[in-house]
């Protein structure tokens, strides 16, 4: 019969159409709030969603996963009286290993003797150059660049972030990314601990 | 890797006299006289049988004094290829003789190759630009040539570190010595080319007598460069008579930023995220395919896990490129947002597994050579477990009972866009687009990569090669991924996703490499040439929408405008790997 098929295909859309009802019922029923709610947008990334499945931003946001990268920022930790320590010696990997060539960064030297100090005197990000591609993030040895989640940084004037806009608290990184933060501390740890038993070796021979 | 070029095919015995051994460290296949390369080429096609041209590429070995142009052929029936080339003095005219008549799909490429390294094809039918614009001057991949804002020949830059003070480009001069411009230039009298180049070009094709019918007059129709429905920015030039096609040219270049040219700038790491914008629907198979190719020249192992995790990703890619493609040819045939809504719901699905892994749903950046950047996390292997057991084929299936059975749709597309087999070879398409004119081409199974061999799945191929089978055959590819991944993830075995240390800049031995895998659209190649420096020496992209749009013209003429737009959804074409 002709239009069998028309119909056929119909019914899918039939059927997708009241279940967008009856998803929102059911939730209701459950006295849950299936919008504007964390759990509301999880469940709508589930491989069970049905119904309406649009998260409304900016109101909703989709959950990040802790890999999510956008724009680098540099940490810094938290030293006596809240003074910031960048971890960032300047060594110059990041800038070297970035493919659009948006870091740009100066290095310290001692005014006495002229030799470089292991502290960038400044450090520029250009993020409108910058392709979020994370190498800087990946293959920088000292944790002290990564990448960011606040992905919003649109703006009426241009984005070359410096030092003081880059910088910011390792507390911050451990809330964005807890599991590289820890594996990162643990790694840490155990190469100060192999030092001091190396040193400690030394001492004792 | 089964994919190393074999030498066994004795050329040099059949032509003793202009063909030789290539005998350079890292090179392999022959040297053909330029004054001889047709008859070689006859050979090689009739005799030799391989049948399928894939790619035409040329390289400035400016310290020769050469420019070489190498070919890259194949066997529809599977197997390695051959690779022959042919050297020319690197004095302007640098003449070359064209092989449009021996594989039609030369053609764009050739023009490719005349438009940035300036290798004239004699013989050629429409030898004209295609990415520059008419009127451009120079040839941007020679190695003499500076683009505008030019800083160094090779990144990384010395002015980043240490001492990168910031400035912006564009307060440098970009016309000091970075650009050639005509000698007569005159910019205050510069006017636009009319492109008398491109009309003309539609008027050879346009010679067909219409004995019997009224006699009208044909009519000359730009669609694009901004139409909703090109794919991008293309432009297509189209010569009608009434409503029917008598005559195509597709204008390209709109997105042409010289992908081959930065990428010959970077290190060979930095150029991965550069292959993301590719395609940049499958920016996972797009750096399956690089990072393939660099391996092959540096001859490293891929480690046994990352080697599962690749597959993964490159057939999840797949499922929602098709899961796309599906919803766009809808699109084209007016069935605007309903189905692909339904597709892009899955496609987000599987956009949040690229999220987990690699960290961005797009751009993903996920392949290094020797394996991987990091391990699937427990939830998003959970996720893909999910999504193949469970969602996805239940998903397929409503697909297509949604919109296989429709009337309307099937006769929108049976019958029409009609490509043969002996086309499809003829003009270099590959790729799904193939696989249903009906040639059971597939690289996974005809020259497997990574470890394709070790998969059970069948070649998708549908016999008549029109929209409908265009249209079904992404379906039975998706279930055929869909198999592919549940036997992976079953199979993958625990250890290191990396062979090698992380190192932000790797040692390439000098050579020459050709690296390529099915990606969704077709067949996507790399074709390096490496000095030993850590920046590539040549670096080329052999993109399959680019080549399959050779076939456009063959494929529309005589049908009807209106079916035009959706001859571009059939062949997938994707701008940012068309234009590059």
């Amino acid at each position: 019969m002709y239009g069998k098929g028309i119909f056929k295909g119909l019914s899918v859309t039939w059927k997708r159409f009241w279940e967008t009802y009856t998803e929102d019922i059911s939730w209701m029923l459950r006295g849950k709030k299936r919008y504007f709610t964390e759990e509301g947008v999880k469940a709508r990334a589930h491989k069970d969603t049905k119904g309406i499945f649009t998260v409304q931003y900016p109101e909703e946001q989709l959950i990040a996963p802790e890999e999510f990268r956008f724009v680098p920022f540099l940490v810094y930790d938290e030293g006596a009286d809240g003074k910031k320590e960048p971890r960032c010696t300047s060594c110059g990997i990041c800038s070297k290993v970035c493919p659009p060539q948006c870091i740009w960064i100066v290095r310290t030297n001692d005014p006495n003797t002229g030799r470089p100090v292991p502290q960038p005197a400044e450090f520029y990000v250009d993020m409108d150059i910058c392709m979020n591609c994370g190498f800087c993030a990946e293959y920088c040895p000292f944790d002290a660049i990564k990448m960011d989640h606040k992905f919003d940084i649109a703006s009426y004037h241009r984005n070359v972030y410096d030092l003081d806009k880059l910088l910011k608290p390792a507390s911050y990184y451990a809330s964005i990314r807890p599991e590289n933060y820890a594996r990162e501390e643990e790694a840490r740890k155990a190469k100060e601990a192999a030092k001091a038993a190396k040193a400690a070796a030394s001492v004792a021979a | 890797m089964a994919t190393a070029i074999q030498t066994s095919v004795d050329l040099v015995a059949r032509f003793p006299n202009f063909v030789s051994l290539d005998a350079r460290a890292g090179y392999s296949g022959f040297i053909v006289k330029k004054e001889n390369l047709i008859e070689v080429a006859t050979a090689i096609r009739d005799e030799f049988g391989y049948d399928l041209l894939t790619a035409v590429t040329g390289v400035d070995y400016i310290a020769d004094n050469k420019m070489e142009v190498v070919y890259h052929a194949y066997k529809t029936t599977g197997g390695a290829g051959l690779i022959f080339r042919t050297q020319a003095e690197r004095v302007d005219p640098i003449e070359v003789p064209s092989l449009t008549s021996i594989w039609a799909g030369a053609e764009y490429q050739e023009r490719e190759a005349w438009d940035l390294l300036g290798i004239k094809f004699t013989g050629h039918p429409d030898l004209r630009r295609i990415l520059m614009w008419e009127g451009f001057e120079g040839h941007p991949l020679r190695k003499d040539w500076k683009e505008a804002f030019y800083e160094e020949e090779a990144k990384p830059f010395k002015s980043r570190w240490p001492e990168g003070h910031h400035t912006y480009a564009e307060f440098k001069n970009p016309f000091h010595d970075n650009l050639n411009f005509p000698k007569d230039f005159d910019p205050e009298n510069f006017t636009v080319t009319k492109e008398e180049d491109l009309y003309a070009s539609l008027e050879r094709d346009s010679q067909t007598d219409e004995a019997g019918n009224m006699k009208t007059d044909h009519v000359v129709v730009n669609m694009g460069p901004h139409h909703p429905s090109t794919h991008g920015v293309l432009r297509v030039a189209v010569q009608l008579s009434g409503e029917t096609i008598i005559g195509l040219k597709p204008v390209m270049g709109y997105l042409h930023r010289n992908h081959d040219k930065i990428g010959e700038r970077n290190t060979y790491l930095q150029i991965i995220p550069y292959t993301d914008r590719l395609d940049y629907f499958n920016s996972m198979s797009n750096n399956f395919g690089y990072v393939i190719a660099v391996e092959k020249l540096m001859k490293i192992q891929v480690a046994e896990r990352a080697e599962y995790i690749r597959v993964i990703m490159a057939e999840l890619s797949r499922i929602q490129n098709h899961l796309i493609f599906i919803g766009m040819l809808m699109n084209d045939l007016g069935a605007m947002y309903t189905p692909s809504l339904y597709s892009f719901e899955e496609r987000e699905l599987v956009l949040d597994v690229f999220e987990a892994v690699s960290g961005a749903r797009m751009m993903c950046n996920y392949f290094r050579f020797g394996g991987v950047v990091r391990d699937i996390p427990d939830f998003a292997m959970q996720k893909i477990k999910d999504l193949v057991f469970d969602r996805l084929p239940a998903k397929t299936d409503e697909m297509e009972r949604f919109l296989n059975e429709n009337e309307i749709l099937v006769a929108r597309l049976k019958g029409i866009h009609v490509l043969n087999a002996e086309d499809a070879i003829r003009y270099s398409v590959t790729g799904p687009v193939l696989r249903a004119a009906g040639v059971p081409y597939d690289l996974r199974r005809a020259d497997p990569y990574s470890i394709y061999d070790r998969f059970d799945f069948d070649v998708a191929v549908r016999h008549n090669g029109d929209m409908l089978d265009n249209y079904l055959i992404r379906f039975d590819e998706i279930r055929q991924s869909l198999r592919i991944i549940e036997q992976a993830v079953k199979q993958i075995p625990a250890g290191p996703i990396n062979s090698q240390k992380p190192q932000y800049q790797v040692r390439v031995p000098a050579g020459e490499s050709y690296g390529r895998i099915e990606s969704p659209k077709g067949e996507l190649a790399y074709y390096l040439v490496s000095n030993g420096k850590p920046n590539p020496y040549r670096y080329h992209v052999r993109p399959a929408s680019f080549v399959n749009m050779t076939a456009v013209e063959t494929i529309c003429k005589g049908s009807k405008i209106q079916d035009f737009v959706a001859l571009l959804a059939m062949l997938d074409v994707v701008m940012g790997e068309v234009d590059r």
